[in-house]
């Protein structure tokens, strides 16, 4: 395991680095209305816990987009009626048989239900929704940075970008940073030390950009990585694309409530999002 | 096919004023939002004379059987409307209501004005009762206020005017009459009920960033059945139900009622196509059992 931020990592040919499958220019369109499907697998990584829900009749996500999920039973019933609304996922990753993979951690009402789903229980499923990753311009280097819950996206964005993608994984402890089993090839950083780097991951993205700052970020996790992964990319005028998180009520546009500030006034993360450039904001 | 307010309708489910953006829904779903689209009639969200940004985030809450929004009604204004929207949501298949809102008379007779010239637009709701405005909420909240207004702006409605009332006042019905004796065509009700929740983080300050905002979802719905019995007692326009309907059997039961339309909104944010599903369900209902007619839709033991 990496446990030094010095020198950053060799990428062999970075400057002539290329994209072997681009994704698509526009987004992949969900079906209308949300689907019952089931519960096929779970997962344990530490504390998170990876669903694998059957979607045979949706399209393929890009990677970057994600789902509302919903469990079939006891959702807007039950005692306190809560969770009531529709919980947004991006994907982790999308399977040739027609599954798909969602990474949770129980944090509330909504993600708990989740959680407790077992193999065989229904759940609905609306999308794939939003806009996803768009591909390095200008032949720049990829780099991936996750932090927590967050790598989800970065999952799916590296199966598809391919090998030579540098990933930096954040998390509290060695516990949460057996989550980076997911993406494998990832170099950890967590607050104690007890994994990798101890420190923040933006760290570790300053050591790569110090030697190579030739790059395009992709970042998800929580809001102050992203501020501060904002912060860097604007500083050194380097592309950052950066999945992000509001509470969403429908996430295809119709509340208003998921909306983030940017230069050009609110945007709505569900159709104008959730992957914002961090020039924008 | 039924009609209300002149207007040709395949059936009687409508949305709730700002709970679906038919063309952010297009982004999502492609020309499949058209194949089989939710509504007999569209309703807009708010138009403003003036663009607005809308409330500072955090804008949602969940509750107990529902939520507190505060958006603000973000919208572009009358011209960027006219101009971007307007000609977009032509294209749907079923007719478009336009929701209006003004703070000053003379701003909402410019926006009904407006809207009359456009064929488009095939009737106009007028909102006096949106809880997250302040001004949207004293003509509303008022029968005199509400008459003064209509006074002004009914000699320039041309099409069918809708008055969407707030429940957050002494007597809905007193303000329905108003509505109705200064030249309403119908009313639609109910509106959001003011709320709020405290943030978990910081004490005694408000979660939402417009401090208060509007409770919608099944909590609200025993608050709409009567509110909607008292305004149908009272006058005789024809009525917009709403609030938290989740099934063909809550939209029977404001049918009941005397409700002309049902309209759904926070349930279409669980499921875009709750809508069409509602209506299927009331139409198999409303085969068996017609409005007035059957004792009990549902059945449900309320102590078990």
């Amino acid at each position: 395991m990496n446990t030094s931020i010095e020198g950053g990592s060799e990428v062999a040919g970075a400057a002539e680095y290329r994209i072997p499958v681009l994704s698509s220019p526009t987004r992949t369109l969900a079906p209308f209305g949300r689907r019952l499907t089931q519960l096929k697998l779970r997962r344990e990584y530490g504390p998170y816990r990876v669903i694998t829900v059957d979607d045979p009749d949706g399209p393929r996500p890009d990677p970057g987009q994600f789902y509302m999920l919903t469990a079939a039973e006891r959702w807007g019933g039950g005692e306190d009626e809560r969770p009531f609304l529709p919980r947004a996922f991006s994907v982790l990753r999308a399977h040739d048989d027609g599954t798909l993979d969602f990474l949770l951690e129980d944090v509330g009402p909504g993600t708990n239900r989740l959680c407790e789903l077992e193999p065989g229980d229904g759940l609905h499923l609306l999308g794939p929704l939003g806009q996803g990753f768009t591909p390095p311009r200008e032949n720049r280097r990829p780099i991936l940075v996750g932090g927590g819950v967050g790598i989800a996206p970065l999952a799916i964005w590296a199966d598809r970008i391919g090998a030579a993608a540098l990933t930096l994984l954040g998390f509290r402890d060695a516990v949460h940073a057996e989550g980076a089993a997911l993406i494998p090839g990832a170099r950890i950083a967590t607050d104690d030390g007890s994994q990798g780097y101890r420190g923040l991951v933006t760290d570790l993205l300053n050591a790569e950009l110090g030697c190579d700052p030739r790059a395009e970020i992709y970042a998800c996790g929580p809001g102050p990585m992203l501020e501060a992964v904002a912060t860097i990319a604007n500083e050194l005028g380097i592309p950052a694309q950066l999945a992000m998180e509001s509470g969403m009520a429908c996430g295809y546009g119709a509340c208003f409530g998921c909306v983030v500030e940017t230069r050009d006034g609110y945007v709505r993360l569900c159709v104008d999002g959730p992957v914002i450039e961090a020039a924008a904001l | 096919m039924i009609e209300f307010c002149g207007i040709r309708l395949d059936h009687r489910i409508v949305n709730a004023s700002g709970t679906f953006d038919a063309i952010a829904a297009r982004r999502a779903f492609g020309d499949a939002l058209f194949d089989d689209f939710p509504f007999a009639a569209f309703v807009s969200k708010t138009v403003t004379l003036a663009p607005r940004q809308g409330n500072p985030p955090p804008r949602l809450w969940e509750l107990p059987g529902g939520m507190i929004n505060s958006i603000g009604l973000p919208n572009k204004g009358l011209a960027g409307y006219l101009r971007e929207d307007l000609p977009r949501l032509g294209e749907l298949p079923v007719p478009l209501i336009v929701n209006v809102m003004g703070s000053r008379r003379e701003d909402v007779v410019r926006l009904v004005a407006a809207f009359s010239e456009r064929d488009e637009v095939s009737a106009l709701e007028l909102n006096v009762s949106c809880p997250n405005v302040k001004t949207g909420l004293i003509m509303g909240a008022d029968p005199r206020e509400l008459a003064a207004l209509l006074d002004v702006v009914v000699p320039h409605a041309g099409k069918p005017l809708i008055v969407k009332m707030t429940p957050n006042c002494a007597s809905p019905a007193d303000v329905a009459a108003a509505a109705e004796q200064h030249g309403a065509d119908a009313v639609s009700l109910i509106n959001t009920l003011r709320g709020m929740a405290m943030d978990p983080h910081r004490p005694g300050e408000p979660w939402l960033g417009g401090g208060t905002g509007g409770v919608s979802g099944p909590a609200v719905r025993a608050i709409a059945l009567s509110q909607i019995r008292e305004v149908r007692e009272r006058v005789d326009l024809p009525v917009v139900g709403m609030g938290g309907v989740q099934t063909g059997g809550h939209a029977h039961d404001l049918r009941e009622l005397g409700a002309d339309l049902v309209a759904v909104g926070t349930e279409s944010f669980r499921d875009p196509l709750a809508g069409r599903r509602i209506a299927d369900e009331l139409a198999a209902l409303e085969h068996a059992f017609p409005a007035n007619a059957a004792p009990q839709v549902e059945a449900v033991p309320q102590w078990h």
